[in-house]
């Protein structure tokens, strides 16, 4: 049993290179496919101005990055003005660049020159009916009140959305209602529908050549894309950020949408594409290298049980204490049940947002998080455990002369160790499903085919992550099950059965 | 003669009721000593105080001149044994660890404690293939065998019992009854035991002390109960108890 778990902290300490101290240059990426493509292309640029550069991809969102930018847990990444602006900056400043920077800097980062897309809503029709309507920007709408327009729920409600639209240009369609984007964009292509919202850089906007009406009067807001990076990159790699800055203006939405449609429709990788653009765009060449399948399992099979062996090993060496205190104090106690129950209850997502700035991105929060969520059912069964031990054992222990540091060890938690070993079981299965939020944050494990998967809607890749992970519970579960028959005392698994 | 135990005054209530009264009772060593009373008079109350797993609320407990509280008991209970109505005995260890457990615990060397259990295994009657049985697989009068040994393993001075045989089917509580005299004879400790029946009572002990509501109705021999009881009460409560010659006077 030692030895097995010694083999599995050496297994974690070979698999996940993160835990190491690399003195290389980390790039970033948010858990949709343009920001993954983004990455892979910065990561071609920072290798070719001779830097080691490694991505950490599909990291769980906008507040995840930008946590992880600003603690140095990765060095740059792809971000949209109006979400610097906005969501990260909170409308503090004006949207045009110069002010960006300024407000940036202020932080310690910096930012290059927009890389030349909007990724922004906007207002797409089929190039039949453009030419039928003679349209060409959202203000050509205004004459045809009976088009049939059909808009992401999200779009039809929010406030900057369609009501907005609708003022600003005065639209006077009735026939507005909300549909789910897929079929949108199928109604759009069968002839169903006239218009629908798209993003600027939707794939199957070069899938189905759509026509991207102009937003003539400005109306939405400007989402262009550019590399933010840490400051000090300046000082440690500067070859890199005058790389980067080769990017500006060299990405424009049918160019983006082109790559978009690369990865999600034709299935490529995402480092195949980059690969095939930096070549194209800066003569650049680069090797790639696919892992296969076995190998790409058997990493993510490591990195998920060190997840899940370091944090479970840790939540019991502290729960079962504290189990015990809480069964020894009843007031304490209560309070001791009560806080690991709400630490059950925080979000797993904020959980690991709050922990960036101390644990940084990586295994460390995501053990941290499982370790936290892992107390409850070991705490909880291992007081109930001792409480429950019946009342003429207590007393006859004590009546014996034992001490209660002796009558702990000798009676009460034999007596337990039932009840005690359920709540591990329980833990272990649970923290072995949760593990796989991880991948949010760049953990690894079986979340990464599923996050990757669910971003490509691709089935089969999902699944190279949810069946390991479902098996993997049921060795668990099998091998606690094992544990059981050989842990509990053989008198008590007889006193159970009468 | 000084007393093994001497109580003055001790009182204890739960929640404001009262379990016992005021009591002063002196256990004299060497003798067995019953008690008994109607179901919640505060038999078991009174012996958990003699052994310190209760604290008196007022007035104090002495055990061999040694005032019994919560510093000085866990040194007091290694000379004192303790049998409860089902044995007590811990699920989760042989017949033979439930009775070594103690003795282990302090270190005692292996073949000591061997021979002590061979020993106590022979006082009690019990058969030696028990021994390595868990006490799920053993029956309700071996366990009280088992833990009877348990109760001797460090030899004390003193064994209680709060109703030992109460449990058991009569066939076997009358074997057991009969050993158990025949061990406290051949011990010569002090017993304090407690029980529901007269007769039993009468049958083991030198002295029976009647207790009702928390209160010593009366202390004397068996025959002072019967033949001198000191208010109606205990003239009740050793007529209620039917004797064998009274169903049978019936059914003739
Ligand atoms: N731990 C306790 N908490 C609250 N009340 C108690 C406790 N122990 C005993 N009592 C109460 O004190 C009184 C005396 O109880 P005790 O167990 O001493 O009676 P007993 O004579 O042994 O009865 P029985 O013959 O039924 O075993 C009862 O009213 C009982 O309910
Ligand atoms: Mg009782």
């Amino acid at each position: 049993m030692r030895r097995v778990l010694l083999a599995l902290l050496v297994a974690i300490a070979l698999a996940l290179p993160a835990m190491a101290a690399a003195p290389e240059l980390r790039v970033g990426s948010k858990k949709f496919t343009e920001s993954v493509i983004l990455g892979e292309i910065a990561v071609r640029l920072a290798v070719d101005a001779g830097a080691r550069a490694t991505h950490r991809r599909e990291l769980g969102g906008t507040r995840i990055l930008w946590q992880a930018l600003k603690a140095g847990e990765i060095d740059l990444y792809v971000e949209y003005s109006g979400t610097l602006v906005q969501e990260i900056l909170g409308g503090r400043v004006a949207a045009d660049d110069a002010a960006l920077a300024a407000a940036l800097a202020a932080e310690g980062i910096g930012m290059t020159r927009p890389l030349g897309f909007n990724n922004t809503y906007a207002i797409a029709v089929m190039p039949a009916t453009a030419e039928r309507l003679g349209a060409r920007a959202i203000s050509d709408l205004i004459r045809h009140p009976a088009l049939r327009i059909r808009f992401s729920e999200e779009f039809l409600n929010r406030a900057d959305g369609w009501p907005a639209l609708r003022a600003r240009y005065g639209l006077p369609q009735a026939d507005v209602r909300g549909l789910d984007h897929d079929l949108a964009y199928r109604g759009l292509a069968a002839g169903d529908i006239d218009a629908i919202d798209v993003y600027t850089t939707d794939a199957e906007i070069a899938y189905y050549g759509l026509r991207v009406l102009a937003d003539d009067r400005g109306h939405f807001p400007h989402y262009g894309a550019l590399v933010v990076y840490r400051l000090d990159l300046r000082d440690r790699a500067p070859g890199v950020v005058s790389a980067l800055d080769r990017l500006a203006g060299r990405i424009d939405e049918t160019t983006m949408a082109r790559l978009n449609a690369k990865a999600k429709i034709e299935r490529v990788a995402e480092a195949r594409i980059a690969a095939d653009f930096v070549a194209a765009s800066f003569r650049i060449r680069a090797e790639i290298t696919e892992q296969e399948l076995v190998r790409r399992l058997w990493e993510r099979t490591l990195e998920h049980l060190g997840l899940v062996a370091v944090s479970l090993a840790a939540a019991i060496i502290v729960a079962i204490p504290l189990g015990i205190l809480a069964a020894r104090l009843a007031r304490l106690g209560q309070a001791i049940l009560a806080v690991v129950g709400v630490v059950q209850t925080v979000p797993s997502l904020a959980l690991l947002v709050f922990m960036i700035p101390v644990f940084g991105i990586g295994a460390g929060p995501a053990i941290v998080a499982l370790f936290l969520y892992s107390l409850l059912p070991i705490v909880r069964n291992t007081h109930a455990g001792i409480t429950d031990v019946p009342g003429p054992l207590a007393e006859s222990a004590q009546a014996m002369g034992l001490s209660p540091r002796a009558r702990l060890r000798l009676v009460e938690l034999p007596i337990a160790s039932r009840a005690i070993l359920a709540g591990i079981k329980t833990s272990a299965v649970i923290n072995v499903g949760t593990a796989t939020l991880g991948a949010l944050i760049g953990a690894g494990g079986y979340g990464q085919p599923i996050l990757t998967g669910i971003r490509l809607d691709d089935t089969a890749l999902i699944l190279e992550g949810a069946v390991p992970a479902a098996l993997l519970a049921l060795i668990v579960q099998g091998a606690f099950d094992a544990a059981e028959r050989r842990l509990v005392p053989r008198g008590l698994r007889l006193a159970a059965e009468r | 003669m000084t007393a093994m135990f001497a109580l003055k005054d001790a009182a204890k209530s739960f929640a404001g009721k009262t379990a016992l009264a005021p009591i002063t009772l002196a256990i004299a060593p060497g003798r067995t000593t019953a008690l008994i009373g109607p179901s919640g008079c505060g038999k078991s109350t009174l012996l958990r105080l003699l052994i310190g797993l209760v604290e008196p609320d007022e007035g104090e407990v002495r055990f061999d001149g040694t005032a019994v509280d919560r510093a000085s008991a866990p040194r007091l209970r290694r000379r004192m044994g303790y049998v409860i109505q089902d044995g007590g005995l811990f699920p989760h260890l042989t017949a033979r660890a439930n009775a070594a457990l103690m003795a282990r615990h302090l270190g005692w060397p292996r073949a000591a404690i061997e021979e002590r259990i061979a020993a106590l295994a022979a006082l009690t009657r019990l058969p030696r293939d028990i021994l390595d049985r868990y006490p799920a697989e053993i029956s309700g009068g071996q366990r009280q065998r088992v833990s009877l040994m348990r109760a001797l393993m460090l030899d004390p001075e003193v064994l209680l019992l709060d109703e030992p045989l109460g449990a058991l089917d009569p066939i076997v509580r009358y074997e057991l009854q009969t050993d158990l005299r025949d061990i406290f004879r051949s011990l010569e400790k002090t017993v304090v035991l407690v029980t529901h029946d007269i007769g039993e009572a009468g049958y083991f002990a030198d002295t029976l002390v009647l207790l009702r509501d928390g209160r010593i109705v009366q202390e004397g021999t068996l025959a002072d109960l019967v033949h001198r009881p000191v208010e109606p009460f205990v003239e009740r409560f050793v007529t209620a108890q039917r004797g064998l010659a009274d169903v049978i006077a019936q059914v003739s």
